[in-house]
């Protein structure tokens, strides 16, 4: 049986671990709060890109773009979206292992956002082309368009002839799905499931509006002031920057999430851990304290 | 008089949102004014003033990039970047116009002129809001 001295550094350590997994758990929940928001309040925008860029597709079908069919035989460019620091559970190894599962070294070069990810591609032999890790601590529009400038100089260039974007879709606080979307070449009937049920469960309230104006988007037979080719050049670019602004608040929301979860469920081991020590402690004291007696008594039988 | 539903989205907040009598905005091809009735159409926007005209009064906001979706009924301003007057520096306006047209005069072969002339065009929206 371990000392008491033993069990009682023990319990201490956890103690104070404790209160640094339940601290991170605080400020997780604070973060995730506020990724959420801003998770839902870029939504109105998604969808209303969503619809636009639907209706100018069926406008265009059966026209030869590059950001349709597709470029030359290039490498495909995924963007991943993990975390810069760990401690979130799954979160990072499960967009990694979604990554590796899909797409093989040689034809794929990585556009790193979050240094986990990153990191640990690296490790396993993937190119990476771009890291762009600094943009999850702040997620904001313009880093977004950036992004989307240099993955579509890139796609010009023939460099790569496909996009990805692994990111983590925020379902609710307790569900975050690691999911891969083609961003280009756009493939008309494709349709991103995570986007459409995200529309769908956030829209809530404001259904019944959106849903009229579903109708009319369909019904009235959309005008370009350009032609079809300029209206793609120009609004292609904006949908593929929204998508990938909308999978960085997910992705950040769902960091936060994960990590709420990971800190949430190492504070309740913290606390089972606490108990069990405790309890040992107390029969190890409650023993020494019985020896202790039996020596004194003992000692007084010898004596007299 | 006819009105019709003005909504202006941007990736991070409901910029605005009401009935409006009139809008006017800068587009690749010129500048339009769209009222009630207008057939549907898209538009892509260049760095320029968005005039709002409601009942009582006129709302104006510097619009830098985005699309518009133009409905009977509505109008849906999707925007990259948009500011009201009051959330515009002056001063950073002024500075970034002066470095754009600096660009522009001595320019180089290397130097993007397309975008260095979108910065003077922004610059240049920011300040005329702002007066």
């Amino acid at each position: 049986m371990a000392s008491m001295r033993d069990i009682k550094r023990r319990k201490g350590s956890i103690q104070s671990t404790q209160q640094i997994t339940k601290a991170m758990k605080l400020v997780s929940t604070v973060k995730l709060q506020r990724a959420r928001q801003n998770a839902e309040k870029s939504v109105s925008y998604f969808s209303c890109m969503y619809e636009t860029v639907t209706s100018i597709l069926g406008m265009t079908m059966g026209m030869k773009h590059p950001y349709l069919d597709g470029g030359s035989a290039g490498k495909k460019a995924v963007i991943v979206m993990t975390s810069n620091r760990g401690l979130a559970g799954g979160y990072n190894s499960n967009i990694v292992k979604l990554v590796t599962g899909s797409f093989s070294k040689e034809d794929t070069v990585i556009y790193a956002v979050g240094k986990k990810g990153r990191d640990a591609l690296a490790r396993q032999g993937y190119e990476i082309a771009v890291d762009a890790s600094e943009i999850v601590e702040e997620p904001a529009y313009a880093d977004a368009m950036c992004l989307t400038r240099r993955l579509l100089e890139a796609f010009e260039k023939g460099e790569i002839s496909e996009i990805y974007l692994a990111y983590t879709y925020f379902k609710n606080t307790v569900s975050h799905i690691p999911t891969l979307t083609k961003l280009l070449p756009v493939a008309l009937q494709e349709k991103e499931p995570a986007e459409d049920t995200e529309r769908e469960e956030v829209r809530g309230a404001q259904a019944e509006k959106e849903g009229q104006n579903d109708g009319e988007v369909r019904k009235a037979p959309m005008n370009f002031e350009m032609d079809d080719e300029d209206a793609l050049n120009l609004i292609i670019p904006k949908y593929v920057t929204s998508l990938i602004y909308g999978g960085l608040v997910e992705s950040v929301a769902s960091e936060n999430g994960a990590r709420m979860q990971a800190m949430d469920s190492a504070t309740s081991n913290a606390e089972e851990m606490i108990e069990d020590l405790t309890l040992m402690y107390n029969r190890a004291r409650q023993g020494s304290i019985t020896q202790e007696l039996t020596e004194i008594i003992a000692g007084a039988g010898a004596i007299s | 008089m006819e009105q019709f539903k003005l909504r202006i989205i941007t990736p991070d907040r409901v910029f605005y949102e009401g009935d409006a009598n009139m809008v006017e905005l800068n587009t690749t091809e010129g500048e339009i004014g769209v009222l009630p009735g207008h057939i549907p159409m898209t538009v892509v926007i260049k760095p320029g003033i968005l005039t709002i005209t409601e009942e009582n009064e006129t709302k104006e906001a510097a619009l830098h990039a985005g699309f518009v979706e133009i409905l009977q009924d509505s109008v849906t301003v999707l925007a990259e970047i948009i500011e009201w007057p009051t959330e515009i520096d002056a001063e950073r306006a002024e500075a970034a116009l002066h470095r754009a047209e600096e660009r522009i005069k001595n320019h180089t072969p290397e130097t993007d002129m397309a975008r260095a002339e979108t910065a003077l065009l922004r610059a240049m929206a920011r300040i005329s809001v702002l007066k």
